[in-house]
């Protein structure tokens, strides 16, 4: 019983994104500012868009947030990778996160 | 067939004979206007897409033009306000208007996978002749820098739609 209860609290603190930040990253006239995003799992990437249009920070066969024009969005970094990351509207739009284990 | 590849060649060779080089520099009011017509033109030419195509790509592909040449041209439109510049029209952005209007010509006796080939190609090209003259030709020649910053920033949108749009061109074949 009391393993369990340690096991499951175990659990439940493993998860918590103790300590996690957030890391905005701009698009301003048309780039991701930085082009390069060092993370760890838990922590926020907050996408502010300044430009008049809107884009979307987009992994081939992974993840896909779309960034309204002039607004911002949030995605929470949930595995640890390396990957390139663009624009579906504007494949000139590139950039690179690095999100590590906690 | 024959006559539908004709149709096709022919968009591309119009998109290649305009040429928008002029031996002397614009100025800042005929700027204006030849980046407003170039997203006129693209508009235009992505309802006529929207309307006229079954693909559920290239009609997206279309929906972004619509929505990021009205959104840059909003933009275009409250600065050229702003700095109380009326928009000139030119030989250049006539030009342009010429060679659009035959283009949608040609391309509304497209249909089908046709019509799709022929739209994408030529948005390519008009993208990359755009891009041509906004890096060569007006953005060196505009001398306002509030100006000049929003077609810098209206090059990296071009740029970004010539490769979407071959991506959506590699797609169809």
């Amino acid at each position: 019983m009391t393993r369990l209860v340690v096991a499951a609290l175990g659990l439940i603190l493993g998860s918590l994104p103790l300590h996690a930040e957030t890391i905005q990253v701009t698009i301003d006239k048309f780039a991701f500012v930085p082009a390069q995003i060092n993370a760890k799992v838990g922590d926020t990437i907050e996408w502010v868009n300044k430009d008049m249009v809107q884009h979307t920070a987009t992994v081939e066969g992974g993840w896909d947030v779309l960034i309204p024009a002039a607004a911002s969005a949030k995605m929470i970094v949930k595995t640890p990778e390396e990957v390139e990351f663009f624009c579906r509207f504007h494949p000139n739009m590139r950039g690179r996160l690095v999100a590590k284990a906690r | 067939m024959l006559i539908r590849t004709t149709a096709a060649l022919a968009l591309l060779t119009l998109a290649s004979t305009v040429s928008l080089a002029q031996t002397t520099k614009p100025s800042d009011p005929q700027i204006a206007h030849i980046a407003y017509t170039a997203d006129v033109i693209d508009i235009e030419a992505a309802n006529l897409a929207i309307s006229k195509s079954r693909n559920s790509e290239v009609i997206a592909f279309a929906r972004d033009m619509v929505r990021d040449h009205e959104a840059v041209n909003k933009q275009a439109l409250a600065l050229v306000k702003k700095l109380n510049v009326t928009p000139e029209e030119n030989d250049t952005s006539k030009s342009l208007s010429k060679a659009a209007a035959d283009q949608r010509k040609a391309l509304s006796a497209l249909d089908g996978a046709a019509f799709d080939k022929a739209y994408i190609q030529n948005e390519v090209a008009f993208h990359k002749q755009v891009n041509g003259a906004l890096k060569t030709l007006l953005i060196p020649s505009a001398t306002n820098s509030e100006l000049k910053s929003l077609l810098e920033t209206g090059l990296k949108m071009f740029e970004g739609h010539q490769q979407h749009a071959e991506q959506v061109a590699a797609k169809l074949k």
